[in-house]
């Protein structure tokens, strides 16, 4: 299991450099640049600001500069579009937002949907499953961008309940919107993979024999049923809490909560290239990471597995 | 009683003698209207996006400029109509030739650390605005204010030391320009001219805008600044003019979408946000008192590219003025924006401080005159049913650009028989593409730096960087030189407007309008305000 880790790790580090690689390529082949705006600043301006940024040397070197920074000093850079800032900063800044938000969202996410889930299979063809299917099938097609005006129109404008938006440091009142609109249709895709799974678990055999022992079917369900059932959900938890933590342009945008996923989306629109790629990095790490997390866990319920 | 509780208590007894004094003298009535003040005076209004800095030296943005016109005081301020108002400056003298002003500062201005605001704080704060190591993108200001050596500065030709501006005294600042410049005083409102506090920038440097670090001259200070989500400033106890100041605390809240803005808004959350498009005649309906469109300094149009290079057919002129000819601009402004926006047939806007919008003929005449001309114009260029015309049209990605741009195009196809070709484009891609001439016709939007009409034509001028059609007239270019020295530069803008009217190089469409909500409890709004240059110090809330 070490090695396996250790293997992963290993892994890790050229695909981090490749992500690094190729999303500074990508980014330098769009057209425009950082200092691009309705008024073209004049040649001299330029100069100084490139000269500043050391845009004015060659690709390659800006590379091997930029992943020197990083690597040595874990420094990302100045932001190219907010000029009193730095990457460090605007991380700093917005990702304690976005885990927040995205932390409690997943809670709800799992507990609501593995509740209906497992709710649903266990009483197949009953109002609890038609309800349960109705729920996730509604909180499905009504994506984020459709369920944040609305709760903003109820929640705010109608009843006064909640303010529209804001952080204020993240207190509670703030925070119930964003976390709605985010958990949703997470919420529906694991009732749905949860249920599914489930009844494929209730009806294998081993399910069969512990029932012919006369266990009782609550300790069926939780003893004997649960593990295998939460496989195919843990491989989809892991991206999805990536996904929930790394932030949602829309819950930003609509909440202005000042999270990251906002600061992605725009860095790409100004080529705030520093940011970017700041940003990009912070994923991928993620992303890298909790899928290993996955790994690790997949290892631990189920036993037919070894690395 | 301990001393510290002691201590507590004597503070607070004093703090609150005191601001029931403040709010006895100065806030229940107001000083000058006799009004009845609101006890809360707080200003919450709607911010589009993060401004990319506060800084002055290197702010780029009019968001930005709002929030600097509270923090930081300049040698002048706007009043509500726009005209020139003693800042920090008290007045000023200029030398026969126009090219030195002498400026005499007041000697009670004092910075938020208690420091005196000095001539030479203007001074360190030019020079570092225009110094490469700072590097702004707004360091074109000082270019255009033409001060002696500013572009020398900028290219690094020149030290900093060299630019056109010295403190005589501690209340008194001497300029040298390298040109007259009619407007220049009216140029010393805008943030890039405004003082910063040297001990504090070489401290803290590019952290020195943070609260708690960032020390400023304005009406109020920093307290609280996160970017994305909002931006706090409270009253500064040494303003100078701190007594005549009502509005306590002021928030600009980051909120990208306008909808929801204006959600927040209606749930009374802000105090001023703005009406998205489309959406202003239900809402004048509804709220007559807080639905609001003035003129705001911009002009939208429509640019022909006419580099070497670019289509045959558009290097015509009479085929560019039979495509502006068929524009029906009364339908844009009241069917498709609907917002209180003004049609178009000057580059200048209409409301532009000292000019008069000259007699374009276009102008006075009916669609139906403006059509026929259009048709006889494209017919003699050779243009017709059995040779139509096609053209590319470009815009950057936006709801309200795709409806102006697809009503155009059923105008032209309707009047014309011209087949367009839409294009959107995404904002850095459009920019690159207007910039390097890859387009027939692309939008354009232009907004003034300062309230004066050379602001909009001189993008006329052959060598301007900001002439996307590479539009060339040496007839024009002359007018635009003379006019800067002229008495009366008025005649000569007409010359250009008619230049434009019958050359064509851009087609204007429409003059902008500031379309907003404003809470029905906030007064001393500066709707007269061309460049809608507000300052949070002027404003008030009357008790309901």
């Amino acid at each position: 299991m070490l090695s396996f880790i250790v293997r992963r790790l290993a892994v890790a580090i050229p695909t981090l450099l490749i992500l690094v690689v190729l999303s500074f390529i990508l980014m330098y082949a769009a057209p425009g640049g950082p200092f691009n705006s309705e008024r073209p600043l004049p040649p001299e301006v330029l100069a100084n600001i490139e000269a500043k940024y050391g845009l004015d040397q060659p690709f390659w070197k800006q590379i091997v500069n930029y992943v020197y920074g990083v690597v040595t000093a874990f420094d990302f850079g100045p932001s190219f579009q907010y000029k009193d800032r730095s990457v460090n900063d605007v991380i700093a800044q917005g990702f304690p937002v976005t885990l927040t938000y995205g932390f409690w969202s997943f809670v709800v996410a799992v507990t609501v949907g593995v509740s209906l889930g497992v709710a649903a299979a266990i009483k197949q063809n009953s109002w609890i499953d038609y309800f349960a299917v109705g729920i996730s099938i509604g909180a499905q097609v009504l994506p984020n961008f459709v369920m944040a005006p609305i709760l903003l129109l109820v929640f705010t404008l109608w009843l006064g309940w909640l303010p529209g938006g804001g952080w204020s440091g993240g207190q509670w009142q703030f925070l119930i919107m964003p976390v709605i609109a985010l958990s949703t249709s997470y919420m529906a895709s694991i009732a749905r993979i949860t249920r599914s799974s489930m009844l494929e678990v209730l009806n294998t055999n081993f399910i069969r024999t512990a029932q012919a022992k006369g266990l009782p079917m609550r300790r069926v369900i939780w003893r004997h049923a649960m593990k295998p059932t939460i496989l195919p959900v843990l491989s989809y938890l892991g991206p999805a809490f990536v996904g929930m933590i790394t932030g949602s342009v829309i819950i930003d945008v609509f909440f202005s909560t000042g999270g990251i996923g906002q600061f992605f989306v725009n860095s790409a629109f100004n080529r705030d290239y520093s940011v970017i790629m700041g940003i990009t990095i912070l994923v991928g790490t993620l992303t890298i990471l909790f899928n290993l997390v996955v790994d690790i866990l997949y290892a631990w319920i189920d036993p037919k597995i070894r690395y | 009683m301990t001393l510290r509780t002691r201590l507590l208590a004597t503070t607070s007894a004093v703090l609150i003698a005191t601001t029931g004094a403040l709010y006895a003298d100065g806030h229940a009535t107001h000083p000058v209207t006799g009004e009845t003040l609101a006890s809360d005076q707080s200003f919450t209004y709607r911010d589009l996006d993060e401004s990319p800095s506060i800084d002055p030296g290197l702010a780029e943005d009019s968001a930005g400029g709002d929030i600097l016109r509270d923090l930081f005081e300049g040698l002048y301020n706007q009043d509500a109509a726009g005209n020139l108002e003693p800042g920090v400056a008290l007045s000023h003298t200029v030398s026969d030739d126009n090219l030195v002003y002498t400026f005499t500062l007041r000697d009670n201005a004092k910075w938020s650390n208690g420091d005196p605001v000095t001539a030479g704080d203007f001074e360190y704060a030019w020079k570092r605005a225009a110094s490469p190591e700072l590097a702004s993108p707004y360091s074109w200001f000082i270019e255009l204010m033409a001060l002696e050596n500013a572009s020398e500065v900028i290219s690094g030709d020149a030290d900093p030391s060299e630019l056109g501006v010295t403190a005589i005294d501690d209340t008194t600042l001497e300029v040298r320009l390298t040109q007259p410049l009619p407007y220049f005083a009216q140029m010393l409102t805008h943030f890039t001219t405004f003082p910063v506090h040297q001990a504090t920038v070489e401290e803290f440097g590019s952290d020195w805008t943070k609260p708690g670090n960032m020390v400023s001259n304005g009406a109020y200070m920093l307290t609280e600044h996160v970017p994305q989500e909002k931006l706090v400033r409270e009253r500064n106890a040494m303003y100078w003019d701190n007594d005549n100041t009502i509005i306590e605390k002021v928030t600009s809240l980051v909120i990208n979408d306008e909808n929801v803005a204006l959600t927040r808004y209606l749930a009374g959350e802000l105090d001023r946000t703005d009406v998205p498009a489309g959406q202003f005649p239900r809402l004048a309906a509804e709220y007559p008192d807080q639905a609001v469109s003035v003129p705001l300094s911009c002009s939208y149009y429509y640019m022909f590219n006419l580099r070497d290079g670019a289509p045959e057919e558009l290097q015509n002129a009479d085929v560019r003025k039979a495509l502006s000819l068929a524009i029906d601009r009364d339908i844009i402004v009241e069917n498709v924006l609907a917002g209180g926006q003004e049609a178009a047939y000057t580059f200048t806007h209409w409301a532009t401080a000292g000019f008069e919008t000259p007699d374009i003929p276009m102008a006075t005449m009916t669609q139906a005159e403006r059509n026929a001309m259009a048709q006889e114009l494209l017919a003699g260029a050779g243009y017709g049913s059995d040779n139509p015309l096609s053209i590319n049209l470009v815009y950057n990605t936006s709801d309200s650009h795709k409806s102006v741009a697809v009503a155009i195009s059923q105008m032209w196809k309707q009047t014309l028989g011209v087949e367009t070709t839409l294009a959107n484009q995404e904002w850095q891609t459009f920019l690159e593409a207007r910039g390097s001439g890859d387009f027939d016709v692309a939008r354009g939007g232009w907004c003034a730096d300062y309230n004066e009409a050379s602001t909009f034509l001189d993008l006329m001028q052959s060598e301007s960087g900001y002439n996307d059609s590479k539009y060339v007239n040496p007839e024009v270019d002359a007018l635009l030189a003379e006019a800067k020295t002229s008495s009366n530069a008025q005649a000569n803008y007409d010359a250009v407007e008619e230049f434009i009217a019958q050359d064509t190089p851009i087609i204007p469409i429409y003059h902008y309008a500031a379309v907003k909500m404003f809470a029905e409890d906030l007064e001393g709004w500066p709707y007269e305000n061309f460049q809608q240059n507000w300052y949070s110090k002027d404003l008030y809330k009357i008790a309901e």
